[in-house]
């Protein structure tokens, strides 16, 4: 059955100023024209340039249902190609990782190529005199992606032909990554420790609102913050914290805590939460690696950077960015029902090993399939997905602090409780849902 | 109980029975819960992240949560069978006192109507106490430690 393919208008209508309809959560044909349409017209995080340092390194890696290879050129670039061979569409790497060498080499027939896809050779090259082969896509070689923006090591692709621009996409909140990478002195950030990878059964969308969600923590994480509370009660405020009590604390925050640490939102669905403060805000000081940022940014940007701890900052429809700790979290999509959620560190050069071991924590603690804060959050994810298909109410509810100016406004700073960061997703994501849809004759 | 082989089957029960307080226990004071991303390649907790990474005030901490109304995702509660393969000296320091054991497993976590099956070996370093044997560390290596890998809430 099919309701909304080629109908933006009912696409549109599920989205409303306060509220968005249960659909969005629930039915494969949404996402289904998700993968089409959204993940298409948006810029999607890829992956991390330092993943693939040297020359043929690359990494296999789905977008929107597409399998693509990032690979490192001689010249030191970074391609985008499809992962399918000209010839008959086997993937040329099933490896997660690792490097091809001067060229690939399909495993099925031998066609090769150049890292940047072009044709090398042919088998029984003279079969294909007086064909068309040469005329034809499969003759040149690998697609490749033709939007790629490399920004400060950030890969993203634009799947689509048309769209805006990476800097008018993302505009401000690129501030965010600017913040994690000026954290290393010498602006210089590596992916390290491994990739932490859940599967939730829940639509993604779910756990992008949830990032945004800042009244959540003192009921979901009742569990796990009161037997921290329990366990950590008798020591004075000033004794040195372990770093898993520095992190898991501050979820037993107040609600006046987490509306006082402040939210803004940008166009296309993009926002920080914690621009005043975060949870994140009072890990303790190392004071040499603070004179090591002031020698490399100046008294001012480094003072800047320091102070700001956003809780999150997410990049609309697929990154959630923490500068400190120096971790983000991947959304990649899988089913209306089904979503894997990525936990990556960063080693900041030039900053003190200290700082990664916070990025690893924090992922271990709260982020892994093992975490000891996640499984009430998943616990929940899984039961909306469910909930939802009660009926009795088929909208949720996006009402709090709802105010009709926003709806004429990009930019907006307000309180951290604010569902506006949400209603803000949901806004971008009809907007990229419907753009380019054919209507139906 | 003498045979540390005895005490692997021991600790592993403890967990299926839900004796939480008692199986934390077993550890020694600076005993640790650890589980590597890399399976059986991860050479140290440090270099690399891990599933789980774990002292004793953690575990605590885990083990208090556990019981506490409000653990959203204990209801329903889980429960866990660990499956062992007979359990096999791999290193015996008489100075020490220390012994690390090996036992092939697979485990599988139930909650309401899912199952999720886990496999892999637990490498135990023991060492021995006047009354017994405690756990200096606990090493699980999973088969597929890197991969996606659905909530494990329980103690593999
Ligand atoms: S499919 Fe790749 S060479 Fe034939
Ligand atoms: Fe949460």
């Amino acid at each position: 059955m099919t309701t909304y393919r080629n109908r933006p208008d009912l696409v549109a209508a599920l989205v409303q100023d306060d509220r968005v309809h249960r659909d969005l959560y629930l039915s494969e044909e949404l996402f289904a024209l998700e993968q089409a349409h959204l993940f298409a017209n948006t810029w999607v995080f890829l992956g991390h340039a330092s993943q693939v340092p040297a020359s043929g390194d690359f990494i296999t890696q789905d977008i929107a249902g597409r399998p693509l290879l990032m690979v490192r050129q001689p010249d030191g670039a970074v391609h985008v190609l499809y992962n399918r061979c000209a010839h008959k569409g086997t993937q040329l790497l099933t490896d997660e990782s690792g490097n091809t060498g001067r060229f690939f080499r399909c495993p099925y027939h031998a066609w090769t190529y150049k890292l940047d896809g072009a044709p090398l050779a042919i088998p029984l090259k003279n079969g294909y005199e007086g064909t068309q082969l040469k005329a034809c896509e499969s003759g040149q070689g690998l697609a490749s992606v033709k939007h790629v923006k490399v920004y400060r090591d950030f890969v993203f692709v634009r799947l689509s032909e048309q769209g805006p621009s990476f800097e008018d996409y993302c505009g401000e909140v690129l501030g965010a990554i600017d913040n994690m990478v000026d954290r290393s002195p010498e602006g210089q950030l590596t992916v390290g420790g491994g990739v932490l990878r859940n599967i939730v059964h829940c639509n993604w969308k779910m756990y992008l609102e949830n990032i945004n969600d800042t009244v959540h923590p003192m009921s979901t994480h009742e569990s796990a913050t009161q037997a921290a509370e329990a366990l950590w009660q008798g020591h004075a405020p000033t004794d040195p914290k372990p770093m898993a009590m520095e992190q898991i604390l501050p979820f037993g925050s107040g609600y006046e805590f987490f509306d006082n640490m402040g939210g803004r939102v940008f166009a296309n669905g993009h926002s920080v939460l914690g621009v005043n403060f975060s949870i994140h805000s009072n890990y303790a000081q190392l004071p040499e690696y603070e004179a090591a940022m002031r020698a490399a940014h100046g008294e001012t940007r480094a003072t800047e950077i320091l102070q700001r701890s956003p809780q999150n900052s997410v990049f609309y429809p697929s990154l959630s960015v923490k500068g400190s700790p120096q971790a983000i979290r991947v959304i990649r999509p899988l089913a209306a029902n089904r979503t894997l959620i990525e936990a990556w560190s960063f080693r900041a050069a030039g900053a003190p090993a200290l700082l990664f071991e916070r990025a690893m924590s924090y992922n271990r603690l709260v982020f892994s399939p093992m975490s000891v804060v996640a499984h009430d959050d998943v616990h929940l994810f899984e039961s909306i997905q469910q909930g939802l298909r009660a009926g009795g109410n088929e909208w949720v509810s996006l009402h709090r602090n709802f105010d009709a100016a926003e709806l004429t406004q990009s930019t907006i700073t307000t309180n951290g409780t604010n569902e506006l960061l949400m209603r803000n997703q949901f806004r971008a994501w009809a907007k990229s849902m419907v753009a380019g849809m054919e209507v139906a004759p | 109980m003498n045979d540390p082989r005895d005490f692997v089957a021991h600790e592993a029960a403890l967990l299926d029975e839900r004796r939480f307080d008692d199986w934390l226990a077993l550890f020694a004071e600076d005993g640790h819960y650890w589980v590597p991303l890399l399976g059986a390649a991860q050479v140290d907790p440090f270099s690399h992240n891990s599933l789980a990474y774990e002292d004793r005030l953690l575990l605590q901490l885990r083990v208090d949560r556990l019981k506490n109304p409000r653990a959203h995702s204990q209801h329903p509660a889980s429960h866990s069978q660990h499956v062992l393969q007979p359990s096999r000296i791999a290193q015996e320091g008489a100075a020490s006192g220390e012994v690390l054991l090996h036992t092939p497993f697979i485990y599988i976590e139930a909650r309401g109507d899912n199952q999720t099956q886990l496999s892999g070996t637990a490498r135990h370093r023991l060492v021995r106490t006047p009354t017994g044997w405690s756990i200096r560390q606990k090493r699980i290596d999973l088969l597929n430690a890197a991969r996606a890998l659905p909530a494990i809430q329980l103690f593999i």
